[in-house]
């Protein structure tokens, strides 16, 4: 199929977000529209944006489901601030989102929903078609349920099973507006119907259906081209946040050569990790369902004194519970990973949204002096390589360490440039060697890291009992001596301080010196780098220093602090990591940007924020 | 399931190899000495070798008895301490797994991986040492003592009803309970090497004294003069006989237990009920755990041992199945699955 007759428009990017019930299909909606650009060369950043609630009813503001994705011609680093274009499947959807469609955006709405017992639960007195309240968008009022209906006339589906077809003529429309083939779409439901040959029909017929009314109606006047983007070239897919953590993870315990333990309980926004990795028992992966998150560490804890790669997740409410046991891998000295995907709190807080609140639990939520390593993931595709990294640190430097992802990244998708296993950093065991005297002693430590020896159960003469309570240095025996103790705490913190030689020094992005530095940290980066680089390239003296590592913190950072003259810490919190460098290095000038509503930085409020510090 | 995975030992060893170089520093007179000594003793009889021993234990003084075992040790965290035995042996289902517990250890702070530990019926065994007291914290309540307990956060007597341990066990579908006594070292150590060889997650109870905290406890049970009024050691396929010359037995009245005296109404050994250990269904089973002095005698010995799926062998069953279905069996394999695309 092509779009024929009418105006063809060249864009450099668009937003588009599509928004709907729960039921509604919108997910899948988003992300058919999403793979179908990524394939035609576009760089793409999704974001699903889901009610906590699985099946809010329906028709209801708490029901919308939506999803957003920006596409473009250029890099693209988030999802967008704002719509372009705003598909609507029902009143509520659109109510709940037109604040998001920019003034003179392009609002497409399913004309047929837009009726009394619809308008009154979403909350509407008067019909918003009517009275003027669109007059600043572009609208198009498709009769999208009324023309589903009838271009699946005939098909062997109840009235219900042809309305959920809906979505399909909606992505129709889309397609046609921005000239894509439904091609790979078509494939899709062949694919994922292939046990029902009436879906199949049914979904095929409303998705050319829903392109032809595009192509053929006058409230369409023109088309949109986005070219392909200018990404580095190799072999593509798309990953999402949670499932690059555990693929990330999987590649670390390939590496190393050991089965992959993971301890978990199920928790939003960290279940997708869990409902990944139980899916590869072929490979080794034990995923272990525990009966609360402490078990999950637990479990994970003792997977680690056996001998294997072992991980827990969670997300904040999970990770406060997990705290004794995080300290217990600290004075036992076992690799760990605890992937925290931190979603709005405190408490419960705001389960599905995005929120960057546990870095401050992350460097100092456990009892008595008990450092670990924390770093954070920046991307949805990054996930892997961070997860990698943190699997890489927790066994070479025999030490729990923290990975924080969020609900953005977890549910974000992105194409990702398949990587090169091979070139990825190699895991060395920290085993004793084979001469080691006997009888073996559990904290004698290597000189450079300091880490010590994992003897693992099952191997003859290097039995050992270590646990919770203060150890004597080298021995490992139960010790009360005061300056024992004294020097533990202070070895287990020079362990990880070292940490610092063994990881990247930070870098920066545009500007290396100047008026602003801006700092982020995990999630953010998207944001930060696109308001950044649009600032560089409109004549600003800015850069972007994006730590990865937050504890230790590379050994460059206090330098990459002085080349600026300000420094701006940008981050989802009340101004954690801005307090914990304000510590670190007192004699900088801080200012902070932060925002806790469990959305994403828009690029255009950090734009102003920079501005402000760069021309105030 | 120890035989079939666990290594033999290629050598005999004894009770001193098993023996670690740290002081025990447990109360003198305290029981868990016997408990010890006991274990340092059923461990050559086992036949695993040293270096697939593996006991772990939350907190409690009973927790400390990972560092007086010269295998490897884990001393965790309070009540955690089946969450890490089933990592460990999950991890590595070759090692045999022991966890030990005191009472507010598995029955308190520890209650949840202790009842879903049994319902998962992973292959470890726990110990649990129950002496109705908290020792290390200084003689609190715990939840096996007995109501009215007057304790260091009881001054006026324990208000709550405590906990029977194998009752929870039970109720938590325990494939093996026994109970046994820190005053009776043989048969400590033959319920120590039945626990092991039972494949699932073995649970004994050992009635243990707090000599400082909560003495003569377990008196009524262990004192000479009612010793053989006041146990009744079960053997499975043996009548419940107990009492001076076995002269006392259970049977069943209706949906109670009742005590009946050989010879008296004519009753005979025939009317005796026989133990049977291997019966799935717990009813009996439960009704023997409650038992309790001065209204009936204690049950001691192997009370349930029953047959059933372990979870290390589901796990087992499906990586094998996993393995033998994978289409994608590397992480290169994985990176490349799903849809892909050339970008030139």
């Amino acid at each position: 199929m092509t779009a024929t007759a009418k105006k063809r428009v060249e864009l450099d990017r668009v937003v588009i977000r599509f928004v709907g019930d729960s039921g509604d299909g919108m997910q899948l909606t988003g992300s058919q529209f999403t793979y179908t650009s990524a394939m035609l060369g576009n760089d793409i950043a999704t974001l699903p944006d889901f009610p906590a609630e699985i099946r809010a009813p329906q028709g209801t503001m708490e029901g919308v489901s939506g999803f957003q994705v920006q596409i473009g011609a250029v890099d693209i680093h988030t999802p967008g601030d704002e719509a372009d274009v705003l598909v609507a499947m029902n009143p509520a959807a659109l109510r709940a989102n037109l604040k998001w469609l920019r003034t003179g955006g392009h609002l497409i709405v399913d004309l047929d929903d837009f009726e009394g017992k619809n308008l009154k639960r979403a909350g509407y007195d008067q019909d918003p078609l009517e009275d003027g309240s669109l007059d600043g968008y572009s609208l198009t009022r498709a009769p999208i349920t009324s023309l589903t209906k009838e271009a699946l006339k005939g098909v062997d589906l109840s009235t219900k099973g042809i309305v959920r077809c809906k979505n399909m003529f909606a992505l129709g429309i889309v397609y046609w507006l921005f000239n894509r083939d439904p091609e790979r779409t078509l494939r899709f439901i062949t694919e994922k119907f292939r046990k029902d040959p009436a879906l199949i029909e049914a979904n095929t017929k409303a998705l050319q259906a829903g392109y032809f009314y595009a192509e053929t109606v006058e409230a369409l006047p023109s088309s949109y081209e986005i070219a392909p983007a200018s990404i580095a070239p190799g072999l593509y897919r798309h990953i999402a946040g949670n499932q690059a953590i555990a693929w990330g993870l999987m590649a670390a315990a390939e590496r190393l050569g050991s089965d992959l333990f993971f301890g978990s309980y199920p928790i939003t926004p960290a279940s997708d990790i869990l409902h990944e990795l139980t899916r590869h028992r072929g490979m080794g992966v034990l995923a272990f369902q525990a009966e609360d998150e402490i078990a999950a560490v637990c479990s994970a804890i003792g997977a680690a004194f056996a001998g294997q790669l072992a991980i827990t997740a969670s997300s904040g409410p999970g990770i406060a519970l997990k705290g004794e046991a995080m300290g217990l891998a600290v004075m036992a000295e076992l690799p760990l990973v605890i992937v925290d995907v931190q979603r709005a709190g405190p408490s419960t807080g705001l389960p599905t949204k995005t929120e960057q609140a546990d870095l401050n639990i992350a460097l100092h939520g456990r009892n008595g002096e008990s450092p670990v390593i924390v770093l954070a993931a920046r991307s949805p595709a990054q996930c892997f390589e961070a997860a990698y990294m943190a699997a890489k640190l927790a066994i070479e430097h025999m030490t729990p360490v923290i990975l924080l992802s969020d609900g953005y990244l977890a549910n974000g998708t992105e194409p990702w440039r398949i990587p090169d296993l091979d070139a990825m950093p190699d895991i060395k065991r920290h085993a004793p060697s084979a001469d080691v005297a006997t009888p073996f002693q559990p904290y004698l430590r290597d000189p450079t890291t300091l880490a010590r020896y994992w003897a693992v159960p099952g191997t003859p003469g290097l039995e050992h009992r270590i646990g919770g309570l203060e150890k004597a240095d080298v021995d490992g025996n139960i010790s009360y001596d005061p300056m024992n103790h004294q020097k533990m705490v202070d070895l287990r913190a020079e362990k990880v301080a070292r940490v610092a030689d063994h990881i990247p020094a930070q870098s920066v992005r545009c500007e290396q010196s100047g008026k602003v530095l801006v700092i982020g940290w995990g999630g953010t980066y998207g944001s930060l780098l696109t308001a950044v680089t649009e600032l560089e390239a409109a004549g600003e003296s800015v850069g972007l220093a994006h730590f990865e590592y937050l504890n230790p913190l590379p050994a460059n950072t206090e330098e990459v602090l002085s080349h600026f003259e300000h420094i701006l810490v940008c981050e989802l919190n009340s101004g954690q990591f801005a307090r914990y460098l304000k510590g670190l290095f007192p004699e900088h000038r801080f200012h902070q940007l932060n925002k806790v509503q469990g959305l994403p930085f828009r690029v255009n409020e950090v734009k102003d924020k920079i501005m402000e510090l760069c021309h105030g | 399931m120890g035989e079939q995975a666990v290594k033999i030992s290629e050598v005999t060893l004894t009770k001193e190899d098993f023996t670690s170089d740290q002081t025990v520093r447990w109360c003198p007179g305290c029981g868990d000495y016997a408990i010890l000594s006991a274990m340092q003793k059923a461990l050559p009889e086992m036949g695993i070798a040293k270096e697939d021993l593996v006991f772990v234990s939350g907190i409690g003084c009973a927790a400390r008895f990972p560092y007086y075992l010269s295998t490897y040790g884990f001393h965790t965290i309070h009540g955690r301490g089946p969450a890490v035995a089933t990592g460990v042996k999950l991890a590595n289902p070759a090692l045999s797994v022991w966890e030990i517990q005191g009472d507010g250890d598995a029955l308190a702070i520890g209650g949840n991986h202790f009842i879903h530990a049994l319902r998962r019926n992973v292959d470890i065994n726990i110990l649990m040492f129950n002496n109705e007291i908290y020792g290390l914290t200084k003689g609190q309540y715990s939840p096996t003592s007995q109501q009215g307990l007057i304790t260091t956060s009881t001054p006026m007597g324990s208000i709550e009803r405590p906990f029977s341990a194998g009752e929870v066990a039970l109720g938590s579908q325990a494939t093996f309970f026994a109970r046994t006594i820190d005053t009776n070292p043989k048969l400590m150590s033959s319920i120590f090497i039945e626990a092991e060889q039972h494949r699932g997650t073995s649970l004994v109870e050992v009635l243990q004294n707090c000599i400082i905290y909560n003495d003569k406890t377990h008196a009524l049970i262990t004192a000479k003069e009612n010793r053989d009024d006041f146990q009744l050691h079960l053997e499975h396929g043996k009548p419940m006989l107990f009492g001076a010359g076995k002269s006392k037995g259970l049977r069943l009245n209706g949906l109670k237990l009742e005590i009946v005296t050989l010879g008296e109404n004519g009753i005979t050994e025939d009317d005796i009920l026989v133990h049977d250990a291997l019966e799935p269904d717990p009813t009996l089973h439960q009704m023997l755990v409650r038992m309790r002095p001065p209204e009936f005698p204690m049950a001691l010995g192997v009370i349930r041992a029953v047959k059933a799926w372990t979870y290390d062998e589901g796990l087992a069953a499906q990586l094998a199945e996993g393995q033998a279905k994978a289409k994608i069996k590397s992480v290169k394999d994985l990176l490349l699955s799903g849809e892909t695309w050339e970008v030139s």
